[in-house]
């Protein structure tokens, strides 16, 4: 079984572009050249230079000694939150705003929920001295005012996102909307495996440098390159799907990708899409979403913005499906203490995404000599007011 | 029988087709919103079946489609709103809405209600010529529902004809590149787009949508077209002016 886009863009039966035609020319575009132009020789080189001078790759990977004896096996980090800007969104970023300039486009737009997104996005338009605009839920600007703030320091115009729960889907919404508006000179950096083809393949494989790395790295460490797991958080799937990605056809790798439940998964307030969704159609993707029984889009819920989002990538509808990956969710609770862990037992204070991946030792047990490597998908910094109301901090 | 759109397109003179969201203003408004056009000239309705997400749609009518779902609007209850439409209506009657709904509802099961109501046509933005042709052509057929395709200003020439031959009734040609209602009157770009469009010979008709709001727009639009859609111009009206003065509107427009 192939766990890869097939060329039309389809994971199984999920997957595809489902747009409507005002978008057809520009995704049309950016299908028939991505492949080509990602695997330039040129464009590899300033790719990985840039990740390398710029975002500080490649990202340790670390082992974590005493949350490995906590936890009775061999646990190791992938320390994307070291990254410049403090997540993995910016190893997408940097590969589209490439994309974007040599696509000729001058106007980039994003949608971002946690803020990492928009921030990494900013970022990268501040290096190449491109206009950006980023679209997010009025929700998640007054709960990620940290990155709001960097977004605006770095020259970023955010747009609120008015409409619906007013979150991540919305946002999304509303920069395809601006899209369809602007069909000439404007790129959509898409923030995570989602969307229609060739956008959840394309920004796979630039996160596909999580995965490549960790491979040499445990070899170093290890003298193995497969780790027996590999667990990430899943919002819609991108830090998962890079630190999968060359692992998926290494069937002795397990695959553990960890979903927010929210106050519960029955509790009708969660983002636990494989349990809870059907498939279905969302921002011109054919893939697993939460929605009622006539087919609207439901509102899903979080504490983590980043991981609020009713659909979850194609790529990883299939996993689940196929049976390849195995899929927990974990709770508000559950990623609050796990975060809380893993800053007292290690001294690295975690997205609460990130949380939720570390949630997966209240779930599952892992063998003494298991090595499990988890996705450090992002630092808490953006998080410090919710830690603080959480755990009564101030 | 031929398709009562086909049958329309036939006929001489500028067709007149409007929009609007099913359940809004009041749930149960659809029916009586479709005699009252009827009977105030209209041509030709496109009855909006509202989605939680329109992404193509810009705020009139997300708005609309967001109070109409509220108003507790579902696939089911607009099939039984519609259930005897044919009795007092004759003029053609076309489904908009987004996939996603009409797959949940099942597709070979929702062509076939609106065949059962005597629906002649859909369009369904996000569902893609190249899917539609692989996967449902067949069930569209079977049921005699004719599916409408839109082109853009940005849409190739060879897409166009693609497009033209893969259509059966009109196409819907989106004046702008823009989501519904956001965009004021035509400028030269629109004329050249409209022009150049006529110069294609296509062999369907095309119905212009998207930024027709008064007389002067429609006129404009038409001037190459066969007719004229209005979507956001005409919620606005029911927002402001409720169900009760639709001819005031429709006679604003064409007289
Ligand atoms: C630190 C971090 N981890 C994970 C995610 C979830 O996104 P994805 O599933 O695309 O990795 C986000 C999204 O904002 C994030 O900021």
């Amino acid at each position: 079984m192939s766990y890869h886009a097939d060329d039309k863009g389809y994971y199984g039966e999920f997957g595809g572009a489902f747009i409507p035609e005002m978008l057809y020319p520009n995704v049309e575009e950016l299908r028939s050249k991505y492949l080509e132009i990602m695997y330039e020789d040129s464009f590899q080189k300033d790719f990985h230079q840039l990740l390398k001078d710029y975002v500080g790759r490649p990202s340790p990977l670390y082992f974590a000694k005493r949350l490995s004896e906590k936890h009775g096996c061999k646990i190791y980090l992938k320390r994307e939150d070291l990254n410049h800007t403090g997540a993995h969104k910016v190893n997408n970023t940097i590969g589209q705003i490439l994309m974007a300039k040599k696509l000729g486009k001058t106007r980039i737009i994003a949608e971002t929920g946690a803020g990492q997104h928009g921030v990494a996005t900013a970022t990268v338009c501040a290096l190449m001295g491109m206009q950006c605009i980023v679209y997010m839920g009025e929700i998640d600007i007054a709960r990620q005012a940290p990155n709001v703030a960097r977004m605006k320091m770095l020259g970023a115009e955010v747009r609120p996102a008015l409409s619906g729960s007013r979150t991540l889907k919305d946002a999304t919404n509303e920069a395809i909307r601006d899209w369809i508006n602007n069909p000439l000179d404007t790129h959509y950096i898409i923030g995570s495996a989602i969307g229609p083809h060739p956008y959840p393949d394309m920004v796979t494989r630039f996160q596909s440098v999580i995965s490549e790395e960790i491979k040499w790295q445990l070899q170093e460490k290890e003298g193995r390159e497969l780790p027996d797991y590999v667990v990430a958080c899943i919002g819609g799937g991108s830090n998962a799907a890079g630190s999968y990605y060359h692992f998926l056809d290494e069937e002795e790798v397990g695959i553990i990708a960890v979903e927010a439940a929210g106050k519960g998964i029955a509790s009708g307030e969660s983002a636990a899409t494989s349990a809870l969704g059907k498939i279905g159609i969302i921002h011109g993707c054919k893939t697993l979403l939460m929605q009622t029984d006539d087919g609207q889009i439901t509102e899903p819920y979080s504490i983590s913005a980043g991981l609020d989002y009713p659909g979850v990538g194609p790529m990883h509808s299939h996993l689940h499906q196929s049976g390849r990956a195995e899929f927990y969710s974990a709770t508000d609770d559950e990623a609050m203490t796990a975060g809380l862990e893993l800053s007292q037992l290690e001294g690295i204070i975690p997205a609460i995404e990130t949380g939720h991946a570390f949630a997966i030792f209240q779930h599952k047990k892992f063998k003494a000599d298991d090595i499990v490597v988890i996705s450090l998908s992002g630092r808490g910094d953006k998080d410090l007011n919710t830690y603080i109301d959480y755990f009564k901090l101030a | 029988m031929t398709n009562r759109i086909n049958q329309k397109l036939q006929e001489n003179g500028k067709l007149l087709s409007i929009y609007f969201t099913a359940g809004y203003p009041s749930l149960n408004d659809t029916v009586h919103i479709i005699q009252d056009l009827e009977k105030c000239g209209v041509d030709m309705i496109e009855i909006g079946l509202p989605f939680s997400d329109p992404l193509a749609d810009g705020p009139t009518i997300q708005k609309s489609s967001t109070a109409a779902l509220g108003n507790g609007m579902t696939t089911e209850r607009l099939f039984e709103q519609l259930a005897g439409i044919r009795e007092t209506v004759s003029i053609p009657l076309i489904v908009m809405g987004y996939f996603n709904p009409m797959l949940q509802y099942g597709v070979d099961a929702f062509c076939k209600k609106c065949h059962e109501i005597g629906i002649d046509g859909l369009i369904m933005p996000d569902l893609p010529l190249n899917v539609y042709r692989s996967e449902y052509e067949e069930i569209f057929k079977k049921y005699g529902l004719i599916n409408v395709f839109l082109i853009t200003p940005q849409t190739s020439e060879e897409r166009i004809r693609i497009i033209d031959e893969a259509s059966d009734g009109f196409i819907y040609m989106v004046s702008s590149a823009s989501v519904t209602g956001s965009k004021e009157g035509f400028g030269n770009t629109q004329t050249e787009y409209f022009e150049r469009i006529a110069t294609m010979n296509l062999k369907n008709p095309q119905i212009v949508g998207f930024g027709i709001k008064d007389a002067d727009t429609f006129e404009a639009a038409t001037k190459n077209a066969k007719g004229a859609i209005i979507g956001s111009a005409f919620i606005k009206h029911l927002t402001t002016n409720g169900i009760s003065q639709i001819e005031a509107f429709v006679k604003s427009i064409r007289n």
